[in-house]
């Protein structure tokens, strides 16, 4: 039961950062949910705030090192020169070209929206705090940010884990 | 950070989404013009281990962290008309998306 140096990095960016951001992402998006002014006390409405903010925070953080370790520690054994590499050889096999041509040219691009989405909701929460229950436009326009930030790093991740299985990095 | 109702102002949220929006544009446009231009390709390679994708992203941040700077100083304390910063800030992500996607960056060229 061992993992070379480059899978462990692989699964810690992949698999590992990937589950806690799904699970901040989970926990956030009730919480703004749960905080349309109708459906909160005004003590509820105090934890839902802080939770909100730890899930916020927690989301933006996690995307952070998980494009950062991406970029700059698995893509660039993805992209090695020679043969070896994942990148060619899924360029050398046509059956399997578009997993790099399309699947692999959008997730490095479309992944690095999300950290930027991410971090401005989490501050619009922090700036608000639970005033921003009194503000719908805000709530709405952070949780928009909020989801789209998600569905970019889904992409992101939906598309890592399948390259990683059709060309994994050794 | 949050404070009371009093004192907050919407200039430094319209501040942080609008810049966001740019940030994101950014990334989009970088995928383009790396794509159409051979040389400006060249030039995002800051960390060549890593190719263009370090340069596209990279100034994608600074132009973020920079707006973001800058409107938060001239919005600061001000009210500024949240409808038409978020429309604004929303068309930038959803052009970045598309920018991003590779049958429309690449429909611009190799």
């Amino acid at each position: 039961m061992s993992l070379t140096w480059k899978e462990f990095w692989a699964v810690f960016h992949g698999l590992l950062l990937g589950s806690a951001y799904l699970l901040a992402f989970a926990g956030g998006l009730a919480e703004f949910w749960n905080l349309r002014k109708r459906t909160q006390t005004p003590e509820g409405a105090l934890e839902a705030i802080k939770r909100l903010k730890i899930g916020a925070w927690a989301m933006a953080a996690v995307c952070w090192f998980t494009v950062i370790s991406g970029t700059y520690l698995v893509y660039p054994w993805y992209r090695a020169k020679g043969l070896e590499s994942p990148r060619s050889k899924l360029l050398a096999d046509p059956e399997k070209m578009l997993w790099h041509t399309f699947g692999m040219e959008w997730k490095e691009h479309v992944a690095w929206l999300s950290p930027i989405l991410a971090t401005a909701a989490a501050f619009l929460v922090s700036y608000y705090g639970v005033k921003l229950m009194e503000r719908e436009n805000v709530r709405q326009s952070t949780m928009i940010f909020f989801i789209i930030a998600f569905v970019a790093a889904a992409v992101a991740g939906i598309f890592g884990a399948f390259i990683n299985k059709v060309a994994p990095v050794l | 950070m949050s404070r009371p109702e009093q004192e907050i102002k919407n200039g430094p949220a319209a501040a942080a989404l609008l810049s966001a929006g740019l940030g994101c544009f950014v990334v989009g446009l970088d995928t383009v013009l790396a794509q159409i231009f051979p040389a400006i390709s060249s030039f995002f390679n800051w960390c060549p281990p890593a190719g263009p994708l370090s340069g596209k992203s990279g100034l994608a941040v600074i132009v973020w962290l920079v707006s973001w700077a800058f409107l938060s100083a001239v919005w600061n304390d001000k009210e500024v008309d949240f409808h038409v910063v978020w429309r604004a800030a929303l068309t930038l992500v959803i052009l970045a998306n598309l920018l991003v996607f590779p049958p429309v960056f690449e429909a611009f060229g190799h």
